[in-house]
């Protein structure tokens, strides 16, 4: 705490906080302003159809990752049985890849031409379709099963943690009064995990409803791909940022059940110090359904899909390993690093703001700041464009206005629009990274700096920034790699003629030719797994 | 001539007052404990004397400059005060030299050496510059933290419980090693603790807080044998408190006798009140026709702590006298000696 923190610190976080809130606020005053046509007319006709897709499109890939993840989790926390200590992180592998990457894959096993329907045919003998029943992948219930492979290491990841945190005396204490391994599980671990189960799925239910490319792929019509549909269909602005903000309710939602369950989930899991729960030990065929229940999990999720692409890749190398690959690849590289060093910098702003001044209305920017996270992309895309067209078209009347040739479209028409966008939605990474390297700077050491006659800006410069050395190049990769793989805002606000990775890739999956773009997906799943590995490491450290 | 002048300062937190009006003078040279139970006060006091706080009202200055006012507030890092950390707060990323060194303004390579030396040989710390702050004991810490803060030679030393995470055992060296350091500088220091002890050995003044204020200022031997009332003798130490009238200037009529002062006192002939007497101050005799019974006998080594019961009363005394034992009739008188009463 500064006494003497100059006020100029302090406007210039609100003025950080008010350009990062832009979008939303956009979006709430565009959905005011009345436009009976085209939303009225989506009203009724498909508006119900999308909303109710996207609350069962939430609901079924919910249960099915939770299905998925609790088993999977509660014996890589309490059971020890081959494989296991592969499987702690290897379950997490599957969040590295694009969920419309796995559904394009197994939709070309799957479908009518696919090998497993040809090899099941000339098995049976059947002719033609009316012989059999097979399910159809291309469908509500198939972009469930895809995205709930994708998303379940969410799940995964917190049940993992809370069942490790159990103290050995519960666990001990339900086993002497005369549960047994299974009783246990039901009458006190699960019900212990809860809370973390429930944060779990409310991350997963956010994902979902921001999900764009494999519902858009299966053509599932939701909330998001009618947002996309309605501006670049319909061009019509206002009913977009309608739909988003019906969107933004479903999501914050959301995010006030993932901030009730948190809070849950701090009581829960208080006893951090208390030591690990004996393993129990597997034998036999209980060992080999818990390796092989992993170990499909494993494949299905992310072992096949990636075999394929890199078959794929391999296969269409030259195809695939020209200019255009190259050029796009730079193009996602360059965004990204421009992105990454400037929402650290603002994190950096804004945490320094919130930490020292003595103002209480300071620790707002930084908050507000993390908000745009929430933003699904589309939403965010709509949300840049309302007040950024204004803008530009604000900028050539005044040239007009002038007797000159205005400059076009300066802002969205531009690679600045997707900077701008991927700024505004990963600020709250990199806050939430600087925030976190805080945490550790004992306070005492500022107050020593500044009685020590330190200016504000020589304590950031010489005590603050060399010790927030790590969390600055973690929240730096981390938006990296976030950049690098966001799609839907990229899509909507690309410049015409503009491909990075991300797009790039996904018109081969529209196009049903991924084998072209094989190599391009392949680098989205490795980059993806920096931080993977990264956030395994911290747990291991932290355990 | 005096360094810190303190006068009627009252501070807020949240709408609470936290000070309620002190008053404290420091000569150059001297050392004072802020000393009192957690929540008194005597911390929010010195971070307002480092400009880490605001007050409400009154004046805090150093050598006549008024640091903080009405109207008046001088931001910490133009107040040169030196300040030392419960944690010690040393820079983890700089290495000894340049954490002592960092709040030396200006002075050329040549300086700048010669003055880290001198501060490394007063602390005893020579050939550990380039070692950094995880490399060192706790106690070499504590010192890197006071070489810091007297190395750009500050007109007031704080210092925020610095002995409260040093081992028991060597506490008492390292504060004694301490206070030589600081008199050898010659400098002025503010130090807050919660324990006595720390305080007897370490100040030269005290000041114990009670509640946001500061219930008496003076030196141990003030405050310990002659506190202004009863929450600062029982602070101090242990004592018997007896009820007691005022019988002339310089006696007192007690439950176990009438009693003589050497000096005069200050209630009126006839108060009423209460009688202050340390354990140490009572004398044990060995009477078969005393009103007295030992109930309790413990021995310390260098004194016998008793526990006598006289006429329903128990009284603590510690006596050198080690020879009797529970249950034994004895006689309770006290020497001649400035009697203390509220």
């Amino acid at each position: 705490m500064i006494l003497g923190l100059p006020k100029r610190w302090s406007l210039a976080g609100y003025f950080v906080a008010l350009v990062i809130t832009l979008p939303l606020v956009a979006i709430l005053i565009q959905a005011m302003i009345p436009d009976e046509s085209v939303f009225g007319h989506l009203l009724d006709t498909v508006l119900p159809t999308y909303i109710s897709n996207t609350l069962l499109l939430m609901f079924w890939v919910c249960l099915g990752a939770i299905l998925i993840a609790t088993p999977a989790a509660w014996l890589v926390a309490k059971c020890h049985f081959p494989g296991r200590a592969i499987f702690q992180w290897a379950l997490l592998l599957p969040l590295a890849m694009p969920a419309y990457v796995v559904a394009y894959v197994y939709t070309d096993l799957l479908d009518y031409a696919g090998p497993i329907q040809s090899a099941l045919r000339s098995f049976f003998g059947w002719g033609s379709p009316q012989d059999y029943y097979f399910p159809e992948v291309r469908s509500l219930g198939g972009a469930s099963m895809m995205l709930a492979f994708v998303l379940f290491p969410y799940i995964y990841l917190l049940a993992r943690t809370a069942f490790m945190e159990q103290s050995s005396s519960l666990q001990h204490a339900t086993r002497v009064m005369g549960c047994g391994p299974w009783q246990s599980f039901w009458r006190f671990s699960l019900p212990m995990a809860r809370p973390a189960l429930a944060v779990g799925v409310a991350l997963v239910a956010m994902e979902t409803a921001a999900d764009f490319a494999t519902v858009s792929y299966f053509a599932v019509p939701t909330l998001t791909t009618a947002v996309y549909d309605t501006w670049l269909g319909y061009g019509s602005l206002s009913a977009a940022a309608k739909l988003s903000a019906i969107m933004l309710l479903v999501v914050f939602t959301m995010i006030g059940f993932e901030r009730f369950a948190r809070r849950k989930q701090q009581l829960f899991q208080k006893q951090s110090g208390a030591e690990p729960c004996e393993l129990y030990s597997l034998k036999g065929i209980k060992a080999l359904l818990a390796t092989g229940y992993c170990t499909l999990l494993l494949l299905v999720s992310f072992l096949l899909p990636f075999i394929i692409l890199l078959n794929y890749a391999w296969q269409y190398f030259d195809e695939s390993w020209h200019v255009e690959f190259l050029a796009f690849s730079f193009n996602s590289f360059y965004i990204a690093a421009i992105v990454s060093v400037i929402s650290v910098t603002l994190g950096i702003l804004l945490m320094f703001i919130s930490r020292v001044s003595p103002r209480k209305a300071d620790l707002l920017p930084s908050r507000l700041s993390s908000t745009g996270y929430a933003l699904p992309g589309t939403v965010l895309a709509i949300g840049i464009l309302v007040p950024l067209t204004y803008l530009d078209f604000a900028v050539n009347d005044l040239y007009e206005y002038l007797g000159q040739q205005g400059p076009g479209l300066i802002f969205t028409g531009s690679v600045f629009v997707l900077i701008f966008a991927f700024c505004i939605r990963f600020s709250a990474i990199a806050i939430g990274s600087v925030e976190n390297s805080y945490k550790r700077i004992s306070p005492s050491l500022d107050m020593a700096a500044i009685t020590m006659g330190l200016k504000p800006s020589s304590l950031l410069w010489r005590v603050h920034l060399p010790l927030l050395r790590k969390g600055i190049f973690a929240g730096m990769l981390l938006v990296f790699i976030e950049c690098m793989k966001e799609l839907p805002a990229a899509l909507l606000l690309r410049p015409v003629g503009f491909e990075n990775l991300a797009t790039y890739v996904f018109q081969f999956v529209s196009d049903e030719q991924l084998e072209h773009g094989a190599l391009a997906a392949i680098v989205i799943v490795l980059v993806g797994l920096v931080p993977l590995i990264y956030l395994n490491r911290s747990l291991e450290q932290q355990g | 001539m005096s360094t810190l002048t303190i006068s009627d300062v009252h501070s807020d937190y949240q709408g609470q007052q936290v000070l309620k009006g002190l008053d404290l003078t420091l000569k150059k040279g001297e050392i004072a404990a802020l000393l009192g139970p957690s929540g008194c006060g005597k911390t929010t006091l010195l971070r307002a004397i480092a400009g880490l706080q605001t007050i409400s009202q009154g004046e805090i200055c150093i050598n006549k400059r008024v640091l903080s006012g009405s109207n008046v507030f001088v931001p910490s890092e133009q107040r040169g005060v030196g300040m030392i950390f419960q944690d010690y707060a040393l820079f983890p990323h700089l290495n000894v030299a340049d954490n002592i060194l960092f709040g030396v303004k200006g002075g050329d390579k040549e300086q700048r050496k010669r003055r880290l030396n001198e501060m490394l040989s007063l602390v005893k710390l020579d050939g550990l510059s380039q070692r950094f702050p995880h490399e060192l004991s706790g106690g070499q810490q504590q010192r890197v933290s006071i070489a810091r803060a007297l190395a750009y030679e500050p007109e007031l030393l704080l210092l925020d419980e610095p002995f409260s995470n040093i081992d028991a055992k060597v506490r008492g060296e390292m504060m004694l090693e301490i206070r030589a350091i600081l008199k050898e500088s010659n400098v002025s220091a503010v130090f807050v603790t919660h324990s006595k002890d720390e305080a007897f050995v370490f100040a030269d003044k005290l000041a114990l807080f009670n509640g946001g204020r500061i219930a008496q200022y003076g030196t141990a031997e003030e405050l310990y044998s002659s506190p202004n009332d009863r929450y600062v003798a029982e602070f101090l130490g242990a004592g018997n408190y007896l009820q007691a009238r005022v019988s002339s200037s310089t006696s007192v009529e007690t439950a176990l006798g009438t009693f003589k002062s050497t000096a005069e006192l200050k209630h009126g002939l006839n108060y009423q009140g209460e009688l202050m007497l340390r354990p140490q101050q009572l004398e044990i005799v060995a009477d078969d026709a005393g009103t007295g019974v030992i109930l309790e006998r413990r021995f310390l080594g260098n004194t016998c702590h008793y526990k006598v019961n006289v006429a329903e009363q128990s009284y603590e005394v510690n006596s050198q006298l080690s020879q009797l034992v529970p249950g034994q009739r004895v006689t309770l008188t006290t020497p001649v000696h400035p009697l203390v009463m509220f």
